[in-house]
């Protein structure tokens, strides 16, 4: 009737796993209990569960992330920990424990912190800052989101029911396969993935079609924000290589459910190509990583440097010739392989040549920076850490790009110390800054800069004292995935947005442009309405926003007053949130071998979809009258802004 | 004579002049926008059209991994049968003919919604997944066949990815074919709108795009397969 599934699946004799579950379900519970109880379920269930405003989703897909990237924080400390005291002794954890939470480590903090972080603040920011209503795709977008979910839960249903996957967070075979591994461990990655998987690749169809289609009038592709730019190559890259994992994640369950002989030890298997594959998708993925995050550093860097993006065409070429160059460097990643001197030689270089795109980068910032009225504010902290940071991480990483010293170095310390020098300070501080930059925008009130910088300065601090000495450690020939000592206490972040929303009335965002910003997100009103601009912004130049603001100090003047229409905008669907239901009882079911349930959840999901396709009314209009109102106050709140700042006579 | 004057008669588009176009209601695109930036939102059949596109794109690249899994593994037969051994090309070339007329069928169903004939779209499409299910059942009975004969999946790392990239074909023609039925209906019930049509596009450009991967598919699993 459950296929494997009987209560031996739940581990009554490991107290860690048990009590840390038990405490998240109590957690669960409790909030559950708590919006029923304040009866703001309806609320939750019209206003965010079912909408597909793209600012809603990206503040679910942001929360997601933190949410995540504290789960993998607690593994990190839990590894660490072990590490400190397990000298010459067993520790707290056993190996078979052990080996599950760096394997979730990596998985989380990849699929479900950095990822939905990034993914989120693309999809809060894009469609502001292409000055139009919404991504492509509306419905599709709340779909991805939830799916994303839906794997971020199966693999944190793993800590309670069954187990994780033990084999470090790529899986690679043999050891994945099912005479090694015939656990459900690899079964929750295999599907988590597979079905995040799917939810990912349809947010990078809806963007790269919403950046390439959907503009405000006059918006060329020159005239794109930097940050639109790079979301656009990370979207390139996530379509043309979440099909490679999806493929590749595929050829693992076949293996492993069918007996197919993809990567086996017998029958003429090659685990080799499994590892090329997974890298074939896996470099590009550091660049969907990192990409977004290069965009963020570059808004935040010109805002608070008042100056200009310096040489902004070599910074889109630069990210064009990184996402390009990316699919040509996966070999670097085992150049242990044994392919020989020429492949690693070619492979070598490439990396070697790839990171003079961001070399450009670097200098392009810095040279932003040159000359610039600089406002120390936390998101430029965490931008300026990045730089140092990000720099140390790309040394180590062109030094690992030698192949001799690669073999050397090969799966030590030292390569775990660099990546997370790179992946911490370019994607996790990117993630910070972002967070900082556009609360305002989502919210309506600035977050408390005291704590922010606290935590910026903590975080930095945090970061070196636990990897510099990584680094030592690999030089001195450890291996990762063994011992070690270390301390970690850094980021609260929680709690830093937990005191700004107390003071939030003095933090107030009144006029939608709380940091003297230059593109279109900041023309709207924080939060912006649900249809963005009430009417389209016409684009003339690569800063609109900037040239509207000159324009109106300059003459002491708002624009004239618009024609204002009614505005069409999608209504709210379901559909992704039952999809990821379905989904996740699917995944389950297949998790387990529970085959009728696979049947029900595919059943379902086809039903879901001719329920959605048969709906005949797919938007709702907004009065014209309602947006006047709407935009007169924005207007009202600009037009006092400029007479006080024609009072305080600030320098235009 | 203004610029605009000066373009209007060279440019189709007109581009550089948004602010003249008629537009189509706020926000829902102009109806000379092109999507290129300076026309803003481009209409939505356009963008639906474009973005089945990606996804079309990205389908490929998946059925590239398959590809070349097939390329790598194809001469690990592991002692079991070769591909030349296997082959029935009596079959495969009744598959062939049927998903190239099914294409044909296709693209007519598709002209005869531009005539907004009710009748001959669905005429169309029914002989489209009439044809679909025969090269189905073809291909489920070879696959029968070589199971049978213990040449399935299971045997070599040979077989394995013949069986996956083949069967994800079919697998992508049964879930077309599921789609055909929910669109005749949708034609029957609700008719040529707006919507529906876009629909019907991007089911057309499904049905074609399967048929280039089957042409791929014969030429690098049967074609090369056989002169091994």
């Amino acid at each position: 009737m459950f296929g494997k599934l009987t209560w031996d699946a739940i581990p009554w004799n490991q107290p860690i796993p048990l009590v840390a579950g038990a405490m998240v379900v109590l957690i669960i519970l409790a909030v559950l209990a708590w919006v029923v109880l304040k009866g703001y379920l309806p609320y939750l269930w019209r206003e965010w569960i079912t909408s597909v405003d793209h600012k809603r989703i990206g503040v679910m897909y942001t929360l997601l992330g933190l949410v995540m990237l504290l789960r993998g924080f607690i593994d990190a400390i839990m590894m660490r920990s072990q590490q400190a005291i397990a000298f010459q002794a067993a520790g707290y954890l056993p190996p078979e424990h052990y080996n599950q939470i760096f394997s979730a480590h990596g998985t989380i903090m990849i699929f479900f912190g950095a990822m939905p972080f990034m993914i989120g603040l693309m999809n809060f920011a894009v469609p502001l800052q292409l000055g139009v209503r919404d991504v492509a795709f509306p419905t599709l977008n709340s779909t991805s989101f939830w799916l994303t979910a839906t794997g971020a839960l199966l693999v944190n249903l793993s800590l309670v029911i069954g187990e994780f996957a033990r084999t470090g967070w790529l899986v690679y075979p043999p050891l994945s396969e099912l005479s090694y591994s015939p656990g459900v461990g690899v079964d929750y990655y295999l599907w988590a993935l597979l079905i995040s998987g799917v939810g990912t690749l349809m947010t990078g169809i809806n963007f790269v079609t919403t950046i390439l289609k959907i503009r405000a009038p006059g918006m060329s592709y020159l005239r794109m924000t930097m940050f639109c730019w790079t979301a656009l190559a990370a979207n390139l890259l996530i379509v043309a290589a979440f099909p490679i994992l999806t493929a590749t994640l595929g050829m693992l369950a076949l293996d492993r459910y069918l007996g197919f002989h993809f990567f086996t030890n017998d029958a003429g298997g090659n685990m080799m190509m499994f590892i090329n594959l997974i890298w074939a998708w896996g470099h590009p993925e550091v660049y969907i990583l990192v990409l977004p995050a290069f965009g963020i550093f570059s808004e935040v860097i010109s805002t608070f440097s008042s100056k200009p993006l310096f040489n902004y065409r070599s910074m889109v070429a630069a990210t064009m010739f990184i996402c390009l160059v990316s699919f040509m460097v996966w070999l670097h990643h085992f150049f242990t392989m044994g392919a020989g001197a020429d492949v690693n030689a070619f492979f070598g270089i490439s990396t070697s040549i790839i990171a003079v795109g961001t070399g450009v980068k670097v200098y392009n910032w810095m040279f932003t920076m040159y000359g610039g009225r600089i406002r120390f504010t936390t998101p430029m902290l965490w931008s300026m850490g990045f730089l140092v940071t990000f720099v140390i991480g790309g040394m180590t990483g062109v030094l690992l790009a030698v192949p001799p010293a690669d073999f050397l170095l090969h799966n030590s310390l030292f390569l775990v110390a660099h990546f997370h020098n790179v992946i911490i300070g370019g994607v996790v501080f990117a993630a910070f800054a972002g967070l900082t930059y556009w609360f305002p925008k989502a919210f309506g009130f600035r977050l408390h800069e005291g704590w922010g910088k606290a935590a910026f300065w903590l975080s930095l601090l945090g970061f070196y004292v636990v990897f510099i000495p990584l680094y030592v450690a690999g030089l001195l020939g450890m291996t990762r995935r063994l011992q070690h000592y270390d301390v970690a206490a850094w980021r609260p972040w929680v709690l830093i947005a937990a005191v700004s929303i107390r003071r939030r009335a003095e933090l107030r965002d009144e006029i939608g442009d709380p940091w003297d910003g230059r593109s279109l997100e900041w023309a709207t009103a924080s939060p912006p309405p649900a249809f963005n601009f009430a009417v389209l912004p016409d684009v003339r130049g690569a800063e609109p926003y900037w040239e509207i603001k000159r324009r109106a100090i300059e003459t002491q003047q708002l624009s004239a007053e618009p024609h204002y229409e009614p505005i069409e905008i999608p209504r709210n669907s379901p559909t992704g949130f039952i999809t990821a239901f379905f989904a996740t009882i699917t995944g389950f079911a297949l998790i387990w071998h529970i085959w009728w349930m696979v049947g029900l959840g595919l059943v379902a999901a086809y039903a879901v979809f001719v329920w959605f396709a048969w709906r005949d009314v797919a938007e709702y209009s907004i009065p014209a009258d309602e947006v006047a109102r709407l935009d007169r106050t924005r207007r009202q709140a600009r037009a006092q802004w400029l007479a006080q700042h024609a009072r305080a006579g600030v320098p235009a | 004579m203004s610029t605009t004057d000066a373009f209007a008669g060279r440019d189709p588009y007109r581009i550089g002049h948004g602010r003249d176009w008629v537009s189509t209601g706020a926000g829902r695109g102009y109806v000379y926008a092109t999507g290129h930036g300076e026309g803003g939102p481009a209409s939505k059949r356009v963008i639906v059209g474009y973005g089945f596109w990606i996804f079309l794109l990205s389908d490929i690249v998946m059925f590239s991994a398959f590809f070349a899994a097939h390329a790598v593994l194809q001469t690990a037969t592991a002692g079991g049968p070769s591909g030349r051994e296997l082959f029935n090309w009596w079959s495969i070339a009744i598959q062939t003919a049927c998903l190239l007329a099914s294409s044909f069928t296709c693209g007519l169903s598709a002209v005869a919604t531009e005539a907004r004939s009710q009748i001959w779209t669905q005429v169309g499409l029914l002989v489209t997944g009439l044809l679909g299910l025969a090269f189905l059942v073809l291909e489920g009975r070879d696959f029968a066949g070589m199971v049978m004969q213990g040449a399935g999946p299971q045997r070599s790392a040979f077989l394995s990815p013949l069986f996956a990239v083949v069967g994800l074909h079919g697998l992508h023609v049964s879930a077309g074919l599921l789609w055909l039925g929910t669109m005749m209906a949708q034609v029957f019930v609700k008719g040529f709108r707006a919507d529906i049509l876009r629909r019907l596009v991007c089911f057309n450009l499904f049905w074609h795009a399967l048929d280039i991967i089957w042409v791929a598919l014969f030429t690098i699993v049967y074609l090369i397969g056989e002169g091994r």
